[in-house]
């Protein structure tokens, strides 16, 4: 089965690459969403029919990532048939190929216990990704798409380096190097600290890149300002998911190896600063879909802290994993309709897009009440769970930087929010037929709908994954 | 073979220097494939046993670094019909120097760290670092696309030389997945460079400015 994860998208990517219609080949996005997440319900409700393998296996930690990437991709791969269908002057082989290998990619990332296959299925997950950024073909999609693969190609090679002294690391004391998760806890202790904390740091720097935390963000911005909707829908909530998988990997090791001191300190900083770098950028933004990657680095930013904090803010991080995929979802697939019925992404010309959308511009201003933890919705819970265990660790200082780059962020994000969605529709939106589908709102209203439930009460099946999995990492806190 | 293995690594460190002191695109492109080359053969000396995966290894290595990379470079490289790179944003002398000090700091870090095998070069972890170093030069301070791909895959070699460390660590499946995923890269970051070529009617990358805030 865990085989199949991987295989499955892969072989549908492959005949997506052979479909020769336009307008049939995006339907084999949902088919294979929906038949993937299905096989995520029966991995994660059947353990026994996992049939695992020393090095794929569906740990509480991945069975998280796995079921946010595979929720997510569902919702998008419906969107994607009705943004394709915008889009019919352009072929979309290469695009429905690329996000189908992505799937299998996430999958891959979610069930590896190697880390040397983990680190090799985050690096293809980049090369796959870089087409979809160079979807439109213009100028600006190509300086995205390269500073991207630049940027990101770089940062995963540190990532390797950070790979090796780790599996270096462990050869101190007559052993076999190994790199398999579980070699690795058991001899945490017996590690050899200077690489243990040389490689933790590199990891650190080069899955931070992929997750996009302050500084090596500058990829961000462009790539999902550039990038349709649904791009940065599945990276802000898929990829960035991913490489907080395989960072988690590595902080349980260091944790393990009572290195855990020595890792929050660097979590924290990297953490707070995430959030300050995204406040401050968000602050007059022009532009929505840059605003939204800020705001996606401000979040991996608190699922740094959440981390640094340790035990009593675990499960709060690993909730605000599944609340901030959703609600990124939500905000990037509603700014897609905005963009397209304005043509145009910038609060220059967007203005009163619930009067021109009704529906996409009002979930946008909702997500962005969601996303900035106004309660009653996900991230309003997530976010105080953490605040809560900042203050059961006694961080208090962390706990009020916390609230006070949250605040900035609030007041920056909505001022460009309300600009956009309130008021007289703008006359940029004249002459654009564009109204909201069923393909393209429907999955906006349910990732609307996820994050409104998510808020109110955490259902008991996912409310076990999350316990377990804090259980899995406390295990092996200090 | 330790002998052997170290002037093999001196050559490498040399070659870094030449890479960052020759503004011929061609000629920096030949030099990186000749390193990766040189690399390829690591394996079968750090070895006293040869076996299957460390043989392939080594010839995947040579293969892809020394022959596949550079020729899709080459390729790119003609059908931009560029010769030179234009001032780099320090002088060639310059960027010898800091690449010489880049080479000392990485002896002196490494240092630092101790190495589990007293039998094995300790020049490994100094090349490696240095290396990775030189690649990050080259990658902040050239200008032309294809440039920076070459810093990048120098960047990689150094990462390789380390690779040497830990060759029984790492399954044959996950080094193939490294090699190709590196090779892939570079195909990937080459069309790429040829758009920006077409687009821009350049591969200078101070004309990628358009984004930002």
């Amino acid at each position: 089965m865990a085989f199949a994860f991987i295989a499955f998208p892969l072989l549908m990517a492959a005949l997506a690459l052979a479909v020769p219609s336009n307008a049939l080949r995006p339907w084999l996005l949902p088919l294979t969403g929906a038949i993937h997440a299905a096989m995520t319900i029966l991995a994660l409700m059947r353990p026994e029919w996992q049939f695992t393998s020393a090095w794929l296996v569906l740990d509480p930690l991945g069975k998280i990532i796995l079921l946010v990437v595979s929720g997510l991709f569902l919702f998008c791969s419906i969107y994607a048939v009705g943004y394709l269908k915008y889009r019919m002057e352009r072929s979309n082989r290469v695009f429905c190929a690329c996000l189908l290998a992505f799937l299998g990619l996430m999958g891959l990332v979610a069930w590896s216990q190697h880390l040397g296959l983990l680190w090799v299925a985050i690096e293809a997950t980049t090369l796959v990704t870089a087409p979809l950024i160079y979807f439109n073909r213009t100028k600006l999609s190509i300086e995205a798409t390269w500073k991207y693969l630049l940027v990101g190609s770089v940062g995963i090679a540190l990532a390797l380096l950070g790979t090796f002294f780790l599996a270096y690391s462990s050869t101190g004391k007559g052993q076999e190097p190994s790199l398999l998760l579980a070699d690795l806890l058991r001899s945490a202790p017996t590690l050899s600290k200077p690489w243990l904390h040389a490689a933790f740091v590199l990891l650190l720097v080069g899955y931070g890149t992929k997750m996009g935390l302050a500084p090596m963000h500058t990829w961000k911005p462009d790539a999902y300002g550039e990038s349709p909707g649904v791009v940065g829908a599945v990276f802000a909530g898929g990829i960035t998911s991913c490489a907080f998988l395989a960072f988690l990997r590595v902080y349980q090791i260091c944790a393990a190896a009572g290195e855990g001191a020595f890792a929050s300190r660097l979590l924290l900083f990297m953490g707070l600063f995430s959030m300050a770098v995204a406040g401050l950028f968000m602050v007059a933004q022009r532009d929505i879909k840059r605003m939204l990657a800020y705001s996606s680095v401000e979040h991996m930013g608190i699922l740094m802290l959440g981390l640094g904090i340790g035990a009593p803010a675990l499960y709060g991080t690993m909730l605000h994993v599944v609340t901030n995929a959703a609600t990124k979802g939500l905000l990037f697939l509603s700014a897609g309709n905005i963009h397209r019925a304005y043509a145009s992404k910038s609060t220059d010309d967007v203005r009163g897009a619930i009067r021109r959308l009704p529906l996409s511009g009002s979930l946008f201003l909702a997500g962005f009440l969601a996303i900035t933890g106004s309660p009653p919705f996900g991230p309003f819970i997530s976010e105080f769970a953490i605040l809560g265990g900042a203050f059961a660790a006694g961080r208090f200082v962390v706990a009020g930087l916390f609230l006070l780059f949250l605040l900035i962020v609030f007041v920056g994000m909505g001022r460009t929010v309300l600009k956009v969605s309130l008021g007289r529709a703008s006359a940029a939106a004249d002459g654009i037929a564009y109204r909201d589908g069923l393909l393209t709102a429907a999955p906006v209203a349910a990732l609307m709908a996820l994050v409104l439930l998510l808020g109110l009460y955490i259902p008991s099946p996912l409310g076990a994954l999350l316990d377990d999995a804090v259980r899995f990492l406390g295990g092996a806190a200090i | 073979m330790i002998e052997l293995l170290n002037a093999i690594l001196v050559i490498v460190l040399v070659m870094n220097l030449f890479a960052l002191g020759t503004s011929r695109i061609l000629a920096v492109i030949r030099i990186v494939a000749a390193q990766g080359a040189l690399l390829g053969f690591i394996p079968l000396l750090v070895h006293e046993r040869l076996t299957v995966p460390v043989v392939l290894a080594s010839v995947a290595a040579i293969a892809l670094k020394g022959i596949a990379i550079p020729s899709i470079m080459i390729r790119a490289l003609r059908d931009a019909q560029i010769k030179r790179e234009v001032e780099p944003l320090i002088g060639l002398l310059p960027s010898i120097l800091l690449g010489a000090l880049a080479t000392a700091f990485a002896l002196l870090f490494s240092g630092q760290l101790t190495l589990a095998d007293p039998r094995t070069s300790t020049l490994i972890v100094p090349t490696s670092i240095a290396t990775a170093l030189v690649g990050f030069i080259l990658l902040t301070t050239r200008y032309k696309a294809i440039t920076q791909v070459v810093g990048y895959l120098v960047l990689e070699n150094g990462i390789f030389v380390f690779g040497m460390l830990l060759i029984e660590a790492i399954p044959l499946v996950v080094e193939m997945g490294m090699l190709l995923d590196l090779f892939v890269g570079i195909f990937v970051i080459s069309i790429i460079a040829n758009h920006i070529n077409r687009a821009f009617s350049s591969m200078d990358t101070r004309r990628l400015i358009s984004l930002k805030d």
